[in-house]
């Protein structure tokens, strides 16, 4: 059985907003019956205000599936449209007290839902922009369609490149035997040959000597750049980019721009920070999107 | 009432018997089979008794044809790995879409090094065709490799038939008995089966110990070399303690078979039963004429599974699902697809499987809180609305895929 969080067990047995909203003005279908997810959002709008004034889900699927259904739904209440399109997946596993590796398409289903609404309401046409394959990489959450792109997009050779350019196999290294063969196939179809000591085409992510010692804030700061530098070239090589933008205590607080900004993937991507930050800072370091820093001023205010 | 236990193709509760005999190689003979000492004196014979209690069971010939492995895994490695490598010139192996990953995922396996797999398709009741199996059936096939019950649906397959073709066309022949052993009766002399599998787990022994039954005479070559255990078919030091539990819960599965097949199967069937006629639109999947006794495999539609199991959970009931979720995979259960069951359907397969501990009182508690298991769920999905699935299901609720 999954290890789910009490919040998780609670938004599963005791479902908020369940059922279609009456008189909805908006609604979102998103899923893939094939997977055994599928979700309809559906929403009423104030007209004048975009405020969503009720939210209703209807969901086939596991008890992480109802669960994020259903704690989405009481997050957007209340909020206008752009305050809504803010909402992150993260957002959503975060208020779930996390969800297992295998489980975090959940939340991406969610969000998912809550943009097709939105657009669905907005009079545009939604469309899906990635693919998910089976899970790899269940450290860093990645799955084999973002491996494969990654390794058509930059030439990767080896499994060192494919850690360094998406972090799968960077944990426990389970998967290696996994991740040779989607070197194997992928290189196959490119007419060239899989060699397990071929150089890497990338440079390898910068060792940092891991610290012993507490640190005082500064110090934690200057090592936090110091890795998020070392990282820079791997988001950058997804055009991508990470800015620190505050310290609080052992929260890291960053903003995610260019092609991470809006990523499906930025919520792997800064759960895979994180990990990296706490080897090297053999400390527990918290990394939280820079727009959850309107909710810290607002507890310091309470 | 006590949580009640309906997962007994996963795994069984050890009998309280089968521990009481293993405790003594724990604390007394325990040394080593190998050893000419007092703490060792005893464990040869537990060690024979034992092979004959599997023999009695199976039904086999001669108790060396016994051979103790680790686990049913190891001894579906050991069968398939063995006719490659004493048949070297023979490329190709027959098995079916709906076997046990252990067999499956070595074969995908076998086929990157270049071997031929054919995969025996299944029909919506989950039966093969045996003329497809015989048009397959040539002096390139290394080995035949089928199960004897599926673990999903229970659904059994007339291995013995099959075997006599094999046999006729010079074929090796291995089943996986994981299931099927100790829940249908058996007579192995009296086939043509060369080698068989058992896993000890699923018969109330405990986990991490298995059996090869190897026909005398059949050529095989060991998965582990070292030391003379097993006639040196298969090394490492005997997990005596296991082998002797595994001993007398054959000679308890033996004493219970009709049991199993009687009280066991009318608490299955009383299950099945209320649940198809309360609960609309769910089936049972499989062959329902020909089915190991245990097992009932029930799809529900327009919901899924894992979250039927959790709702089980909370109501003190186990069982297991066909669902992707529940194993974090993409697709619900190979064997359901096999059998071309819809989506809908698929991921909303719960399996029910019995044992000699169940009870009639436990299968009325069960029959009583499903409907509203059912109910709660569909009252979530897309495609139910009020009493019954929405109009058209499939063209009502089309999501974007994501």
């Amino acid at each position: 059985m999954w290890d789910y969080s009490d919040k998780v067990k609670e938004h599963f047995f005791n479902p908020k907003n369940a059922g279609a909203v009456v008189d909805a003005n908006a609604t979102g279908e998103v899923g893939s019956i094939s997977c055994g997810d599928a979700l309809r959002l559906t929403l009423k709008v104030d007209d004048n205000s975009e405020i969503i004034l009720e939210a209703g889900f209807q969901t086939f699927g596991c008890g992480s599936a109802i669960a994020s259904s259903s704690v989405l739904t009481e997050i957007i209440k209340g909020m206008t449209l752009d305050e809504a399109l803010k909402v992150t997946n993260q957002d959503i596993a975060d208020q779930l007290e996390g969800l297992p590796p295998e489980k975090m398409h959940c939340s991406v289903m969610g969000r998912e839902a809550l943009q097709a609404a939105i657009a669905n309401y907005r009079g545009e046409e939604w469309k899906d922009d990635h693919e998910e394959g089976a899970l790899i990489c269940k450290c860093f959450a990645i799955d084999a369609v973002m491996i494969e792109e990654m390794v058509w997009a930059n030439k990767l050779r080896t499994v060192e490149d494919v850690t360094n350019f998406t972090k799968a196999g960077g944990g426990c290294a389970a998967c290696h035997e996994d991740i040779e063969a989607i070197l194997e196939k992928v290189l196959a179809e490119k007419g060239e040959k899989f060699d397990p000591g071929a150089a890497p085409v990338s440079k390898p992510v910068e060792k940092i000597a891991a610290v012993k010692t507490p640190l005082t804030n500064l110090q934690r700061i200057k090592k936090i750049e110091q890795v998020l530098e070392s990282l820079r070239s791997s988001l950058m090589a997804d055009g991508g980019d990470v800015e620190l933008v505050e310290v609080v205590g052992n929260t890291a607080y960053v903003n995610m721009t260019g092609a991470c900004n809006g990523c499906q993937m930025a919520a792997m991507t800064i759960a895979g920070i994180q990990q990296r930050l706490m080897e090297v800072m053999g400390e527990f370091i918290k990394v939280v999107p820079a727009s959850e820093m309107a909710k810290l001023v607002n507890i310091e205010v309470a | 009432m006590a949580d009640i236990y309906l997962d007994n193709n996963a795994t069984t509760k050890v009998d309280p018997a089968v521990v009481d005999v293993m405790i003594p190689y724990f604390l007394e003979q325990y040394g080593n089979p190998s050893s000419i000492h007092k703490f060792a004196d005893g464990v040869a014979r537990g060690l024979k008794q034992a092979r004959q209690q599997v023999q009695a069971l199976i039904g086999c010939e001669h108790d060396s044809e016994i051979i103790f492995t680790s686990c049913g895994t190891e001894s579906n490695s050991t069968a398939i790995l063995s006719a490659i490598k004493a048949q070297p010139d023979k490329k190709e192996i027959i098995t079916t879409v709906v076997e046990h990953p252990a067999i499956l995922n070595l074969c995908s396996y076998l086929e990157k090094e270049g071997y031929t797999i054919h995969r025996l398709p299944v029909d919506r009741a989950g039966r093969l065709k045996l003329d497809a199996y015989q048009r397959l059936l040539s002096d390139q096939v290394a080995i035949v490799s089928v199960m004897w019950a599926n673990n999903e649906t229970g659904t059994i397959f007339p291995v013995a038939e099959m075997a006599e073709m094999a046999n006729a066309a010079g074929v090796m022949f291995h089943t996986d008995a994981v299931q099927a052993v100790g829940k249908i009766p058996m007579m192995l002399q009296d086939t043509k089966i060369d080698m068989l599998s058992l896993s000890g787990h699923k018969l109330h022994a405990p986990k991490g110990i298995g059996v090869l039954y190897l026909r005398r005479g059949t050529r095989y070559r060991p998965l582990l070399r070292g030391g003379h255990q097993e006639r040196g078919r298969r090394a490492g030091t005997e997990n005596s303690a296991s082998i002797v539990g595994l001993g007398k819960a054959c000679e308890l599965a033996l004493e219970f078979i009709e049991y199993e097949n009687t009280k066991v199967k009318a608490m299955r069937d009383r299950l099945e039963q209320g649940i198809t006629e309360q609960i609309p639109h769910c089936f049972v999947t499989g062959d329902m004429y020909n089915r190991l006794p245990n097992t009932t495999d029930i799809a529900f539609e327009y919901i899924e599974g894992e979250s039927i199991l959790m709702l089980l959970n909370k109501a003190g009931i186990a069982a297991s699902s066909g669902s992707a979720c529940t194993s974090g995979s993409l697709e619900p259960s190979h064997v359901m697809r096999a059998m071309d069951i819809p989506y809908t359907a698929a991921h909303g397969t719960i399996r029910f499987s019995f044992s000699r501990y169940n009870t009639m009182a436990e299968v009325d508690k069960v029959v009583e809180a499903m409907p509203g298991i059912v109910a709660t769920l569909r009252k979530l999905s897309p495609y139910w609305s009020g009493d019954g699935p929405v109009a058209n299901p499939e063209q009502a609720f089309a999501p974007t895929y994501s």
